[in-house]
């Protein structure tokens, strides 16, 4: 099963998930940084210095899908029409006008951006195959524009383009511009590494198994799927203002959907979830297909792109059978060393006024959903107090989990109110609810596995913190980090997982999986807690230590509700219990006034007629 | 422009639409059954053209060499399958038998066929019989291992299949282009305007097809089933219908379709062995169109797909495809606006 791709296998296969580690960083990059900007000083052939140039160039385009398709779970065929973007700008200018590189940089990185937020502004609010098959579209149509257009040169393009002229040194076209090419895509893999590991990065990578989870951590999923799709096309713009001025031509063909579909396949092939793979799969698609081209029309007897069928076979056989690419065959001689410990003197973060206990917190009036015809919930009310612990119960396909997503704005209403702290906030979407202080669990735990425990937890953090894309680049994020960490080590330990922080999540069993998340609903610093079936699927002790987790934070001051199967786990420790059936409030009472109730044994062991 | 040349266009426009109306709904029917944007839809519209093309010519098509090589791949995959499994060689060999005996039995017929210059009427029939297996073989090399896989790594596939698909169209259909000959080559006027018989024939066959899915679909239990998976997949298994099944008839009639597209269209224009995937997305445009979901709606928008094509070539014709291409971002804008939830997956 694809693993890198589909987020939900993930939890199967240990052994790819090594993230750029500090080790790597320490050793590794700087001396491969070194070597290829100094690589044009060194006796290496003219030939050499092109193709490492094709490389640089590709990989700067391929990064941008393993943001995209790796990390966020978006794909996009039309990447090339964004480099063809920033090709044609710099040659366009550069020749008619002969304006400043810097200029013509500027200019088509802000044409490709400005297209990116046109096609995700318009498909990203959909489901995520949209997106993909619009950038086919525009991929097409900006490549038969480019043909067309008399001022591009139609089907020939422009000719004739200086050389980067850049602080009054002329940097050519072979080792005078290899070192500016690489020294570009390598602070684009850094800017990346730095991106991935940061509170923006995060919740990137929250999108990718879909959205219910991301917003009820008060995370726009919109807006990061935007914000991701942006950066590739930027990525790409950069990357064809170098092609420009390497080739000191452009034509259309370089652009069109084909090798936007060849830049896919080099971040599939290098392997999509790494950054590393973008640079291994550039390297290995262009080196064969140099190859390939001489040698399959000699093999073939006649001339064509056979190259594309023995790109179409490898992309498939890599999906089915290494979805993780190259890079983990690779990544393995970098093991991740466990993140450091540097956050032990780091300010708490800033925490919201708790409300006073008794305080009515939350008014569920008279709330009703249908779909269709069905009615799922049918006019049910009830009232939750500060401090108090209140229990959902009643047999399957009560309508429990409907309500909770009623509650939490994953659904909208039918009619009817919900209330918190006296304002209506339904219809809101989820994430704002989430930011006024309700934050929830999942009947079936949703995690990002391929993350350590501690960082998932930081997820629920999102909401009491700041740093955007910018200051995560830039690392001006680190403060805000560590108060992050040292707040999700908190919460951790508050539920006695401390220990396992540094474990991936998919490796957790199921008991410890649902305390995680736990533990990342309250790191959001809720006033109410909602836990959707917390006990299921847990073993008899795993439960004890459950409900002596949830008795602790009712004595901290929590309030919670909770929906859930398991009697002896409910009836031990709700103050009150609220009963429903077919959608309806049965009765509504202390445990011991529901368990003497002949309606709820009637609806739970069946009535004698 | 006149009244008559709208005429002629709006007319144009309608019989490209039929044919990309045939491709949406098969567009359609395979993401419902299969999750599968099936980008390679197209090619066997090439695929169906060239090979009556090289019928007509007295040759024996690329088609049978393509067709066995997909044979023999699927046959081999199974049995490496099978000996890692350790099946019983009794099963391996009913199962190899299966997958070859119609690529086999239709290659041979076709070998036997291309120097007799048999009548074009029997030249298609037997370019349908050796495209329409194509489908449910691609299916079980690219796909069906993956059929639990995101749309997302299905997308993907697809776009390798269709890179695969269009080298070994060039491998086995060479780079020249073709155009075939009318079916009918009568020429009916009334009311001012001509109407060919190829156009006749495209409308007649676009419309029996289109009454025979429905029919299909509406009546037959394999129609139900696939109907069935459409809805829900394990529903449907769980009530006995196997989704590889489902998948491979799915992709048996994206391949007849597709076929049946390229004998309609062969004689309206030259067709070349990449021409397919431009042909073949612009039933996509129309199925986006309908969300991936609607027939009706891809039938709708297939018409305004050649209607857009034919009027934007009279007004524009450097950019008909510009403007054909670009017309999905007004569709996919009022689709998000329409239908604004974002889903889970």
């Amino acid at each position: 099963m694809s693993r890198t791709i589909d987020g939900a296998a993930d939890s199967a296969a240990p052994a790819a998930r090594r993230r750029p580690a500090a080790l790597t960083m320490r050793f590794a990059f700087p001396a491969f940084a070194a070597l290829m900007l100094v690589l044009p000083a060194l006796p290496v052939p003219d030939f050499w210095i092109t193709q490492s140039i094709y490389i640089g160039l590709y990989a700067i385009v391929a990064l941008g899908l393993v943001l995209l398709t790796g990390v966020a779970g978006l794909t996009s065929f039309g990447q090339a029409a964004f480099v063809g973007v920033g090709a044609y700008t710099a040659a366009y200018l550069a020749t008619t006008s002969g304006a400043s590189p810097w200029l013509t940089l500027l200019l088509g990185v802000a044409l490709a951006v400005a297209a990116a937020v046109l096609l995700g502004l318009i498909t990203l609010r959909m489901s995520g195959h949209y997106l993909p098959l619009a950038t086919i579209a525009w991929g097409l149509a900006l490549n038969y524009t480019m043909a067309n257009m008399e001022w591009l040169g139609k089907y020939d393009g422009i000719l004739g383009i200086p050389s980067l002229v850049l602080f009054g040194v002329d940097l050519g076209t072979g080792r005078g511009l290899h070192p500016l090419v690489w020294a570009i895509a390598l602070l684009a893999a850094l800017a990346a590494l730095r991106l991935l590991d940061s509170r923006p990065g995060r919740a990137i990578r929250a999108v990718k198994n879909g959205s219910t989870m991301a917003e009820a951590m008060g995370i726009s999923t919109f807006r990061y799927k935007l914000t991701v799709f942006v950066i590739a096309a930027f990525l790409a713009a950069v990357s064809g203002w170098l092609f420009a001025h390497f080739q000191r031509s452009v034509s259309p063909s370089p652009f069109g959907i084909n090798k936007g579909i060849e830049y896919l396949f080099m971040a599939v092939l290098g392997g999509v979830g790494h950054v590393w793979g973008a640079f291994l799969g550039s390297a290995v698609v262009r080196l064969v297909e140099d190859k390939l081209q001489v040698l399959l029309p000699q093999l073939i007897g006649t001339s064509g792109n056979f190259e594309t069928i023995v790109f179409g076979i490898v992309l498939v056989v890599v999906l089915k059978y290494a979805p993780d690419g190259l890079w983990s065959f690779v990544g393995r001689w970098f093991p991740a060393p466990p993140r450091s410990k540097d956050w032990g003197s780091a300010p708490p973060l800033p925490q919201r006024a708790k409300p006073a206990r008794g305080e009515r917190l939350l008014e569920v009036d008279a709330v009703r959903k249908l779909f269709g015809g069905l009615v799922a919930v049918n006019d049910v009310s009830f009232e939750l107090h500060s401090g108090d612990i209140v229990a959902l119960i009643g047999p399957n396909g009560a309508g429990k989990s409907t309500l909770f997503n009623l509650v939490t704005g994953v659904l909208p209403l039918s009619g009817g109110a919900v209330r918190w702290r006296g304002q209506a906030i339904a219809g809101q979407p989820s994430r704002a609810i989430a930011r006024l202080g309700i934050s929830r669990t999942f009947q079936h735990v949703k995690m990002i596995p391929e993350m350590t425990v501690l960082e998932n937890v930081a997820l629920g953090g999102y909401g009491r913190t700041k740093s955007g894309v910018l200051q995560a680049v830039l690392r001006l994020d680190r403060a805000e980090e560590r108060q992050l960490f040292a707040e999700a080590e908190r919460q951790l330990a508050r539920i006695g997982m401390a220990e396992q922080m540094h474990e991936l999540a998919g490796n957790l069993p199921l008991g410890p999986q649902r305390l995680m998340e736990i533990a990342r609903a309250l790191a959001t610093d809720p006033a109410l807690l909602l836990l959707d079936e917390p006990a299921a699927g847990l073993r008899h002790h795993e439960k004890q230590a459950l409900a002596a987790v949830l008795r602790q934070l009712k004595a901290e001051g929590m309030s919670l509700l909770l929906v859930e199967h398991d009697m002896d786990f409910v009836m031990g420790l709700a103050d009150r219990v609220v009963v429903m059936e077919f959608g309806t409030r049965l009765i509504e009472g202390t445990p011991a006034e529901v368990q003497a109730s002949p309606e709820v044994r009637a609806a739970y062991l069946g009535t004698e007629h | 422009m006149d009244l008559t040349i709208a005429g002629i266009l709006a007319l144009d426009g309608l019989t490209n639409g039929a044919i990309y109306a045939l491709l949406a709904l098969a567009t359609v029917l395979v993401f419902a059954v299969t999750r599968v944007i099936f980008i390679p839809q197209g090619e066997f519209v090439a695929f169906g053209a060239l090979t009556l093309a090289m019928l007509q010519g007295g040759m024996v098509p690329g088609t049978v060499w393509f067709l066995l090589v997909l044979a023999g791949a699927v046959t081999l995959a199974d049995l490496l399958h099978g000996l890692r499994h350790r099946h019983p060689a009794g099963r391996m060999l009913k199962q190899a038998l299966r997958t070859l005996a119609w690529p086999v039995a239709v290659s041979v017929i076709a070998v036997w066929a291309a120097p007799k210059g048999l009548p074009l009427l029997a030249q298609a029939v037997l370019t349908v019989a050796l495209v329409t297996p194509f489908g449910p073989l691609i299916y079980r090399l690219a796909y069906e291992s993956l059929a639990d896989a995101s749309v997302l790594v299905l997308l993907i596939v697809s776009v390798g299949v269709h890179f695969a698909l269009v080298g070994l169209g060039l491998f086995f259909f060479g780079a020249e282009g073709f155009r075939n000959p009318s079916f009918w080559n009568e020429r009916l006027s009334f009311a001012g305007l001509t109407l060919s018989g190829q156009a006749v024939i495209i409308f007649v066959a676009s419309l029996a097809l289109i009454v025979g899915l429905w029919l299909f679909f509406e009546k037959s239990l394999a129609g139900k089933a696939l109907r069935a998976t459409a809805v829900n997949r394990l529903g449907a298994r769980l009530m006995g219908i196997s989704s590889s099944s489902a998948g491979r008839l799915s992709f048996t009639m994206a391949a007849f379709i597709g076929a049946l597209s390229g004998l309609l269209i062969g004689p309206t224009t030259t067709v070349f062995y990449d021409s397919g995937f431009l042909i073949g997305l612009k039933g996509f445009v129309a199925a986006v169109f309908a969300g991936l979901a609607s027939y009706p709606l891809a039938l709708v928008g297939a018409l305004g797909v050649g209607l857009l094509e034919s009027f934007g070539s009279f007004w524009a014709s450097a950019y008909k495809e510009v403007i054909v291409f670009g017309s999905i971002l007004p569709v996919l804008l009022w689709r998000s606006l329409r239908d604004p939830h974002v889903e889970d997956h």
